[in-house]
């Protein structure tokens, strides 16, 4: 077990008095050399010669690419909006895990080197010299931000704390200081093609394995096809998909959609990863450089579609940025987006009734869903706005006869993170991630004394891989965390499938 | 003319000049920094008429705030919607009984509301005062500048205040004075202390407005996660600098 407290979980949530420094301690693991090469990055697990003027100048130049960040900069008013809305501020009451405080980590430097008040009276509006204690001060609470946005939904003038992490977190790569984890990860995707490092052949492996396993279950052979050219679709879906419960059963399921809509795909080895974690680290380029893997392995294999797999972050990056990182999509069928939410394949699947479900295959469940805050806050699933709510819900009411909502301050766009988002699911910070998960376990727990709710579903790897490891901590088993397509994958009753149950029984009756 | 007079009309041409110039340079420097991808904050508007109606409903009713506290939301709000009848109210020293805007400036609500404004103005400012100093986590967050910007314009409500029911000032030679700024023709003006204390503190909120956090104002159109319209998959959102790295590379083609 842990050696600090898990927080207490309650009917209502408590807004903590406000701690100076409590979690000042917590900070994931520098980055060796090796690790900040192959992204660009300079240093070796710590500060870079002359660090403080790569500092300034890395911080004006994004100033001067970066509206959000400028804008974010000047106009924070100090209203207080935000600072009882961070799941890190409600699970630790560290007073620097207030959105504004952290986001006055940068702004206080901000201020000294680029505003007339900060330059002439530093004292009178709180800005302060850049020093090294400032900047270890930077790594540990931006560190401690899981980008959610959920502070920007409540700020009058929509300052997202989000871009102001990227951005700090950029800066401190360039001098030396990248996250170990996030950057290690990074290197894997470009050798690779994936965060978990499976080369093809073990990926090859896997997916046979999961052709034979289902066919075992079911008695249907359901295809997981890897690399074939000419495939319509192409699945681009976080590889922890490949292999970790409950992931690996939301893969099973998005196989037994295809299969019954009778549609080709394949996933890539090269592309075999939907995550982005250059998203995390707040690097247009590196970003850039995975998302264009995708666009390459599309024309290799000469696809007529993209869809992604469940991943929070992931759909971020699809959803927003593909096409600017990765497009223009000329080459690929204008009659569907690109790219699409697995979601809205199966929603639409559902619509045109040609999937045959059994609902009642789930009814030892009581289900609610959990909201990823990349899927609730930046991004939309299908065709109309909220409709990132709606279709998660749809598709899990379609195949599940129990579900009820968590309290309505706790879903949709003010859901809370998981707690291990923004490249922060690391053994490391493994106390953040306990105490972060607060917010979200006190809401599940009430629901489940409440209505009896006996499992929680996601559609976003990190979250999937969060409360796997968080759940035990509050009192409640692993298992409880399902990914919304294996909902759909024991429901869906595929053509053939029970044939054999059916002649069964029919010997049952004759004898 | 009295030096007093003199030293404010060089003093009230310089704060037109700092404030119409420093905002105007504030306002180009946000257009020219690009927004280099698409983060509105989700669910947003998929049309440009949905976007300017959420920045509406933000502007006139502080649709944000108010889901994230009540408090502030009520004290921020009377503030500013009193502001802006104050500012009504004022125009009437500034503009002549011939021009345009007269009968919106001669309106009873402008007029009669406008003068109990400044009361509203008070309340609400205390307000976010007590929230600054009694509420734990507003407290944390507060540099002397934030207590001292809500002081300034406590001090210029409450001048203001005394004008209307405690001191009078000569409002016909004050505005004689400030119709002499628009046409060059310089007057007296009025050599009341508290009319002095009054357009003191409006002429340092005009001198610190472009280097402070005033800058929320225009701020809030530049905002990216609140003016972007949802629609990153139908239309290409490109940098200037996302295009040249596309054209180096070509990895796009």
């Amino acid at each position: 077990m842990a050696d600090f407290e898990i927080p207490e979980t309650h009917e209502f949530p408590v807004i903590p008095t406000v701690m100076e420094g409590v979690m000042s301690h917590s900070a994931p693991f520098l980055a060796k050399a090796q690790f900040q090469e192959q992204l660009g990055f300079p240093g070796d697990a710590g500060l870079i010669e002359g660090w403080k003027e790569v500092f300034l100048e890395k911080l004006g130049e994004m100033l001067g690419k970066y509206r959000s960040l400028l804008v974010f900069m000047d106009i924070c008013v100090k209203c207080g909006a935000c600072t009882d809305k961070c799941h890190y501020f409600l699970g630790t009451g560290d007073a620097k895990n207030m959105p504004v405080a952290r986001q006055d980590l940068l702004r206080k430097v901000y201020r000294r080197y680029f505003t007339f008040a900060g330059k002439y009276f530093p004292k009178l509006v709180g800005a302060v010299d850049l020093t090294e204690e400032v900047v270890t001060e930077m790594y540990s609470y931006y560190h401690q931000c899981s980008e959610c946005r959920r502070c920007s939904v409540f700020c009058p003038y929509g300052i997202d704390t989000a871009e102001v992490t990227m951005a700090a977190r950029d800066i401190l790569a360039h001098i030396g200081m990248g996250q170990k984890y996030s950057n290690e990860i990074i290197g894997k995707v470009f050798k690779i093609g994936n965060n978990l490092g499976l080369p093809e052949p073990a990926l090859a492996d896997t997916l046979e394995g999961l052709e034979e396993e289902v066919e075992e279950d079911i008695g249907v052979k359901v295809r997981y096809p890897l690399d074939e050219k000419g495939a319509d679709i192409l699945l681009v879906t976080p590889s922890a998909d490949f292999f970790a419960e409950p992931h690996v059963d939301g893969l099973i399921g998005y196989g037994k959609v295809f299969h019954a809509a009778g549609v080709s795909w394949t996933v890539s080895s090269k592309a075999s990863e939907a995550a982005n974690f250059g998203l995390f680290i707040g690097n247009y380029e590196n970003m850039r450089e995975i998302s264009l893997r995708i666009r390459d392995a599309a024309k290799e294999l000469g696809v007529k579609r993209i869809i992604f797999g469940e991943c929070g972050h992931a759909w971020r990056v699809a959803y927003s940025f593909l096409n600017t990182l990765a497009g223009p999509w000329d080459f690929l069928d204008p009659n569907y987006p690109v790219p699409q939410h697995i979601l809205d394949f199966t929603s639409d699947c559902l619509d045109r009734g040609i999937l045959n479900i059994d609902k009642s295959e789930n009814d030892w469940m009581t289900l609610t869903f959990h909201d990823s805050c990349n899927v609730a806050r930046a991004s939309r699933i299908g065709s109309y706005p909220g409709s990132q709510f709606t279709i998660p819900r749809k598709v899990i009411k379609a195949v599940c006869n129990n579900f009820y909502d968590m309290a309505p301050e706790t879903i949709h766009d003010a859901t809370f993170c998981c707690g291990g988002g923004g490249g922060l699911l690391t053994d490391d910070l493994m106390e953040l991630r306990l105490k972060g998960a607060l917010p979200r376990m006190e809401a599940l727990k009430n629901v489940i004394d409440d209505k009896g709710v006996t499992h929680m579903a996601a559609i976003c790897a990190i979250c999937k891989s969060q409360f796997t490891k968080v759940l035990p901590y509050y009192g409640m088993t692993m298992d409880q965390i399902v990914s919304v397509h294996q909902l759909v994958s024991s429901a869906i009753i595929l053509e053939g499938q029970g044939d054999e149950d059916e002649s069964a029984a029919d010997t049952e009756e004759a004898a | 003319m009295t030096a007093l007079s003199i030293l404010y009309v060089v003093l009230f041409y310089a704060a037109i000049a700092v404030l119409v110039g420093g905002i105007t340079n504030k306002i180009l420097q946000y257009k020219r920094v690009p927004a280099p991808l698409k983060i509105p904050v989700t669910p947003a508007p998929m049309t440009k008429t949905g976007v300017a109606w959420r920045l509406t409903t933000e502007v006139v009713f502080f649709n944000s705030l108010f889901r994230a506290t009540k408090w502030t939301w009520i004290f921020g709000w009377i503030f500013h919607a009193a502001l802006l009848l104050a500012f009504f109210r004022h125009l009437r020293y500034v503009i002549s009984p011939d021009s345009f805007l007269w009968p919106i400036v001669s309106l009873e609500v402008v007029q009669s509301f406008g003068k109990y404004a400044g009361f509203a103005m008070v309340f609400g400012l205390v307000g976010l005062l007590g929230r600054r100093i009694f509420v734990d986590r507003v407290r944390y967050i507060s540099s002397p500048s934030d207590y001292l910007m809500l002081l300034l314009i406590i001090g210029i409500a409450v001048s203001g205040l005394m004008m209307n029911y405690v001191v009078r000032t000569d409002i016909v030679q004050l505005k004689a004075f400030i119709m002499g700024l628009f046409l060059f023709d310089w007057q007296n003006l009025p050599s009341d202390i508290i009319l002095l204390v009054h357009l003191t503190l409006v002429l340092i909120l005009s001198f610190i407005f472009p280097i402070s956090k005033l800058l929320h104002a225009p701020g809030l159109f530049f905002s990216p996660t609140r003016y972007q319209v949802d629609n990153p998959r139908e239309v290409r959102h490109l940098s200037p600098w996302g295009a040249e790295m596309e054209a180096k590379d070509g990895r796009n083609a």
